[in-house]
């Protein structure tokens, strides 16, 4: 077994200002392995694959590739010596073309082959199933097409271990598995893989072994088939974990009152986002989702109810009363709250303080004369903060130091703060760990059982039948169908997103 | 396209327009400049109809080609650089000194023009690369350094008079079978000075090497992103280290040929010439964001800049203020249309998705 | 004016919390500078009353000479700081802006008569009249930039390009000279009060910034847009709306500014009034140790960062530096400043004193 090991990495310590990042953690890949890196966020999961990256340095610890030790300075080094990376986020440059990106920082020698490296380029894409062309600028690709080309990239490269770090959060089904398919292929041909996600079905899919991370210390190296999934999230959290089952039984549905007029109501919504007009109401005390596969519109949808992207028609009422809601301010004013789907581009204002980031939102209702006073604010951050068990130094740490998790806490604070009728949750679980999920699962049966209306969006199915009366279904950016009652189930929802023929 | 695969076969027919964002602008730049020449040629006619006025823009702005040039490769990257004005009125002082006062010989004094531009392009790309200072600031502190210092040496303008550089200076390569007819009834030739040729080679060299070398596609990508460029294995603070260098170099080439192009010295030489590079960088379709881009694109954006002013001259808006508001209006003009242009791309990209 | 960062850290000593404040770079500047001009002549200090061509009691001397010639920058400096923050960029057209506003103040007061014996309007309708000259120019710059999504850059180049080629065509390229005396006022001395108006006009302004400041969230609402516009926008604010309304903020500075310059003189110079003062007025916000890219600021820092460049300038030109040969010296110590400013030399520095206070303890 020992002469099978492509990677080693013994005894990692990595320690930023304040923080120890990593304390003497082993990994070890195997030839032809897919291997999952798993933990909570703030784990050290990104830490130790940007020291195996180059893109930090370590502070002690070897690591070795092939039996030898290997010093790695930067993600080039770590190129050269074959360890290729596809990052969650995208990183290729978009200005250029895709044969571009596929092979810049590559090779030696001053000039390059350009006719040969595009016919070398469009060959691989089309092995790969890409729908791209080598020639093509990179920005003219959707992200998903983008992502797949930073897949291509790193499986070009001669490479002995590839990481994949979390490449199938804007992936949809079919091209998860067009990957899936591409990691077996690799495995075949002796690659090691090492697979980063929050997808437990994707692990148990996919992977031979796992290695479980904890507050940047190692939990252990298990093999798949050996590792139930309870287990294994309790090894992630650290504790056992029943929470997962049945939580709607816990909260009372709130008792709408007869002939009351919905908190809110759309009739023929659309925006410049591209979705077709939808009709939609909610009714107080009441959790509705909206599901579909990414890019079905659903995100589209609550941002136009929101009045994020520009809306181009279609009434809308608020308790009954015919309102106009035309930009975000409007929408706050008639008591909706949005919590946006993207954290770090829409959320989060990254080197303002937790405090400024909660109160930002009231502030902003309550008019610009009328700033709170300094120690109003401290009040109402340390209220929030122990509220939601906010992790965070102070209410003066920037947001941007946070974990994942934490900072989608405050965003869900700076909306509490608002007291909204009616609350837009859109992803509000993606990439945190298991824990805060269901914290938030929690909170959102709580709030509607004391009377708000609240609309959840996730990627994952269980979460919303978890928390949801009533799904709305979209496909291809238009409205397909409305479930509820007996119909919330995994099989019907399914097949209502696939549109019932596959 | 012989071998269109399958997939580029799904794609043709959404994808008929597969110009990139920096050919798109280059286009609409060299465009502009034709139709408002021939518009020049047409109605006002009188400076316009002689090849030599076409060849006199060259003349007149061989040494702007070559700091836009720069100020390019600077702006690819996604920085800039505001000292190469200050550096061409720096080498003037410098080499005019140098030939007249303490009679040098002209090969020295473009080595001395050389030096002092990789002095600044050293000092200015360590301190923005290695000490991840902002552009903006060095190079302003470079411009007042440049500016500064040349007063220090002479503040005192004068006509340099060496023989070596005054022959150099006054020689015309003539350009076959584009002549007119002077008053006398003379066939003259057209000419352009030596400073235009070195403005073409130094336009060609850096086409080619931007357009087709891995070194220069690295500018596109640092300047496109450069958290990804550094994941693509590019050596993002060498890069940027590059960009001002060559800058800094091309700011020393390009005061040498502006000092042989006025053959005088003085501290308000060249005034304003960043000012006009980085216009014409823009107005040739490069953005100031970074990884777009086009050497010819850059030359044909100061041709249109001298252009137009010309035109406004002789239009009759005679007066001094003039200049500036056109310069002003045009750089307006193209920044506007940039801003609609890449805007409505983005659009359509967005709708592509999914 | 600015929150004191002070209270924040909770680690290191106090040392070391006084080296992170941001005011702490500008004011260790103006100290090492004012200490360096004490001890090459001690007597730089000394103020001095004498009495001014019209007879009345003013103050001289080193430090009112700096407090006097720094007030423009400084209010420039508030207003540059609100635009950095908000749009991530600088205006670099200030000086241009003040050679507008300065002229249409002359061409409202002089009419179309260069040399008027009485004023066309009063002085606070002149002054009115630049000032909304001043902040449409700045409204100008603000729709480029937040409307067009022109880098602030860029987008204040076309101003600067063309404004003092628009101030001397304003007062067709003329240059009026005011002879009432009481519009000197404004850039020199009242009579009977002895510090310069200018001081008094630039502490007006800082007041008046840290009341709004204090009182209004244009704090929170300008770090928010420049930080994150998109989230300032699910947010509810308008983020074009607040980088326009720095740049108007900006343009009542070059207004008040414009003011100050011609009055000084009572006349004006289009193509040397306030040359080169964008440059300082940048200087000094990056100075006060504010991202040059946007976000958080301090405008306290700023402040002092301002009235560094003119203790600066006023330095070298006690010690004889020609005027033009000023910028060389000016250069240098920037370029030093900016160096032991930037994150990367600061982390190497705290590493060698962390380093040394180890070795010490062992």
């Amino acid at each position: 077994m020992e002469e099978n090991t492509v990677l080693k990495m013994r005894n990692i310590h990595k320690s930023f200002p304040g923080v120890r990042a990593l304390q003497g953690v082993d990994f070890t890949l195997r030839r032809s392995e897919v291997h999952a890196l798993m933990g909570e966020n703030g784990a050290g999961k990104s830490t130790l694959i940007k020291v195996l990256t180059g893109v930090y340095g370590k502070d002690e610890g070897q690591i070795s590739l092939d039996g030898k030790e290997v010093a790695i300075h930067s993600p080039q080094d770590a190129q050269k010596s074959g360890i290729s990376t596809v990052y969650q986020e995208i990183t290729l440059c978009p200005n250029l073309s895709v044969a571009e990106n596929m092979y810049i920082g590559r090779g030696t020698g001053v000039g390059r082959n350009w006719k040969k490296m595009n016919a070398d380029a469009d060959r691989l894409l089309t092995s790969l199933g890409i729908p791209a062309r080598g020639n093509q600028q990179l920005s003219s690709c959707s992200l998903a097409v983008q992502q797949m080309v930073a897949i291509a990239r790193a499986v070009d490269t001669d490479c002995k271990v590839l990481i994949l770090d979390e490449p199938t959060s804007s992936l949809d089904e079919q091209e998860v598995e067009k990957l899936f398919k591409l990691m077996r292929d690799l495995k075949e041909k002796g690659v090691g893989i090492i697979f980063v996600t929050h997808f437990l079905d994707q692990v148990y899919e996919i992977c031979d072994r796992i290695t479980v991370m904890r507050d940047g210390q190692l939990v252990g190296e298990f093999v798949t088939e050996e590792l139930p999934r309870v287990e294994l999230v309790s090894k992630m959290l650290g504790k056992e974990l029943d929470d997962l089952s049945d939580i709607q039984g816990e909260y009372s549905t709130y008792e709408a009152k007869e002939g009351e007029a919905p908190v809110f109501e759309a009739e023929g919504l659309y925006s410049d986002a591209g979705i077709k007009p939808f009709d939609f109401h909610i009714k107080k005390g009441e959790v509705n989702g909206f599901t579909g596969l990414l890019g079905s519109g659903r995100s589209e949808s609550v941002r136009a109810i929101f009045g994020a992207d520009r809306v181009l028609g279609g009434k809308v009422k608020v308790n009954g009363k015919q309102v106009k809601i035309a930009k975000p301010i409007d929408a706050m004013k008639n008591g909706i709250a949005y919590l946006p789907e993207d954290r770090k581009r829409d959320g989060i204002v990254g080197d303002l303080s937790v405090r400024d980031n909660i109160i930002l939102a009231n502030q902003v209702l309550k008019g610009f004369l009328k700033p709170y006073k300094k120690s109003e604010a401290y009040e109402i951050a340390d209220e929030y903060i122990k509220l939601l068990s906010i992790k965070t130094a102070s209410a003066d740490t920037p947001i941007k130091s946070l974990s994942g998790g934490n900072q989608q806490k405050v965003i869900l604070a700076r909306w509490l703060l608002t007291h909204p009728e009616y609350l837009i949750l859109d992803e509000p679980t993606r990439g945190i760990d298991v824990g805060t999920k269901v914290d938030i699962q929690k909170l959102v049966l709580k709030l509607a059982s004391e009377g708000m209306s609240v609309t959840f969006i996730s990627s994952e199915l269980d979460e919303m039948l978890r928390t949801c009366s009533r799904l709305l279904v979209m496909r291809d950016s238009k409205m397909v169908g409305e479930l509820s009652g007996d119909e919330l189930k995994q099989s019907v929802v399914m097949n209502t997103i696939a549109g019932g023929d596959r | 396209m012989s071998k269109s695969s399958e997939a580029s076969a799904k794609q043709a027919g959404r994808k008929k327009i597969s110009l990139n964002d920096t050919n798109l602008l280059m286009l609409i730049t060299i465009v502009v400049f034709v139709v408002m020449y021939l518009g020049a040629m047409l109605i006002l006619k009188s400076g316009f109809l002689k090849p030599q006025a076409f060849f006199n823009l060259f003349n007149d702005n061989a040494s702007l080609i070559i700091l836009s040039c720069g100020m390019s490769l600077v702006m690819i990257t996604g920085g800039i650089d505001i000292s190469v004005g200050g550096v061409t009125t720096l080498v003037c002082m410098c080499c005019a000194v140098y030939l007249d006062r303490q009679g040098g010989n002209v090969a020295m004094s473009a080595l001395i023009a050389l030096g002092i531009g990789l002095a600044f392009g050293l000092v200015q790309g360590f301190l923005v690369a290695y000490l991840e200072i902002q552009p903006f600031i060095v190079t302003l502190a470079g411009m007042f350094f440049a500016k500064g210092m040349t007063t220090i040496v002479n503040s005192e303008p004068f006509n340099v008079a060496h023989e070596g550089f005054v022959a150099l200076k006054n020689t015309r390569v003539s350009v076959p079978g584009m002549g007119t007819v002077n008053k006398l009834g003379e066939y003259v030739n057209a000419y352009v000075e030596i400073g235009v040729l070195v403005a073409l080679v130094v336009v060609v060299v850096m086409f080619c090497m931007l357009r087709w070398t891995k070194f220069g596609r690295n500018f596109y990508a640092v300047g496109g992103n450069n958290q990804s460029a550094l994941m693509l294995g590019i050596n993002v603070k060498r890069t940027k280290f590059m960009s001002h260098l060559l800058c800094g170099l091309l700011a020393g080439v390009g005061g040498f040929v502006y000092f042989l192009h006025v053959g005088s010295c003085a501290p308000s030489h060249a005034a304003g010439a960043e000012m006009n590079a980085i216009a014409s960088s823009i107005i040739g379709g490069t953005l100031l964001t970074g990884g777009v881009g086009n050497i010819v694109g850059t030359m044909f954006g100061v041709l249109s800049l001298s252009t137009i002013k010309n035109i406004v001259s002789s239009a009759g808006f005679g007066e001094a203020w003039w200049t500036g508001i056109t310069t002003a209006a045009m750089l307006c003009l193209f920044l506007i249309i940039q801003s609609v242009v890449m805007g409505i791309r983005k659009k359509r990209q967005l709708g592509v998705k999914g | 004016m600015g929150t004191n960062t002070v209270k924040k850290s909770n680690e290191g000593s106090l040392l070391m919390r006084i080296t992170r404040n941001q005011l702490f770079i500008p004011l260790a500047a103006l100290v090492l500078l004012l200490l360096f001009n004490l001890i090459l002549d001690p007597s730089s200090f000394r103020i001095t009353m004498d009495h001014n061509s019209a007879g009345n009691p003013v103050l001289s001397g080193f430090l009112i000479n700096i407090l006097d010639n720094g007030s423009e920058l400084a209010i420039l400096a508030i207003g540059m700081t609100l635009v950095t923050a908000a749009s991530g960029g600088q205006d670099i057209s200030v000086g241009a802006a003040i050679a507008i506003s300065g002229s249409v103040l002359l061409r409202v007061l002089c009419g179309s008569n260069t040399r008027p014996d009485t004023l066309q309007a009063p002085i606070i309708v002149a002054f009115l009249v630049a000032c909304v000259v001043a902040m449409l120019f700045g409204a100008f710059n603000g729709v480029l930039v937040a409307v067009f999504k022109i880098q602030p850059m860029v987008a204040t180049l076309i101003l600067y390009t063309a404004g003092r080629s628009i101030a001397s065509w304003v007062n067709n390229n003329e240059l009026p000279i005011i002879g009432e005396p009481s519009f000197g006022y404004f850039g020199n001395f009242i009579p009977g009060i002895p510090i310069p108006t200018p001081v008094f006009i630039a502490i007006a302004c800082m007041i008046l910034i840290w009341l709004v400041l204090k009182f209004t969230n244009l704090r929170l609402y300008t770090q928010s847009v420049g930080i994150n516009e998109n989230s300032s926008r699910l947010n509810g604010l308008n983020p074009t709306f607040i980088k326009i309304l720095a740049f108007v903020i900006l343009g009542l500075c070059v207004g008040v500014t414009g003011l100050i310059k011609v009055s000084r003189l009572s006349t004006i110079n289009y193509g040397v009034i306030a040359k080169d003062i964008e440059m300082d007025a940048i200087l000094a916000v990056a100075l006060g140790g504010n991202a040059l890219s946007g976000g958080k600021f301090n405008m306290a820092a700023s402040v002092v960062g301002a009235y560094v460049i003119q203790c600066l300038t006023t330095t070298l030109y006690k010690f004889n530096v020609r005027s033009d040969a000023l910028p060389a010296y000016k250069a240098v110590v920037v370029i030093l400043l900016v160096v032991l400013s930037a994150p990367i030399v600061r982390e190497k520095l705290s590493a060698l004193t962390s380093k040394a206070g180890r070795k010490e303890a062992a």
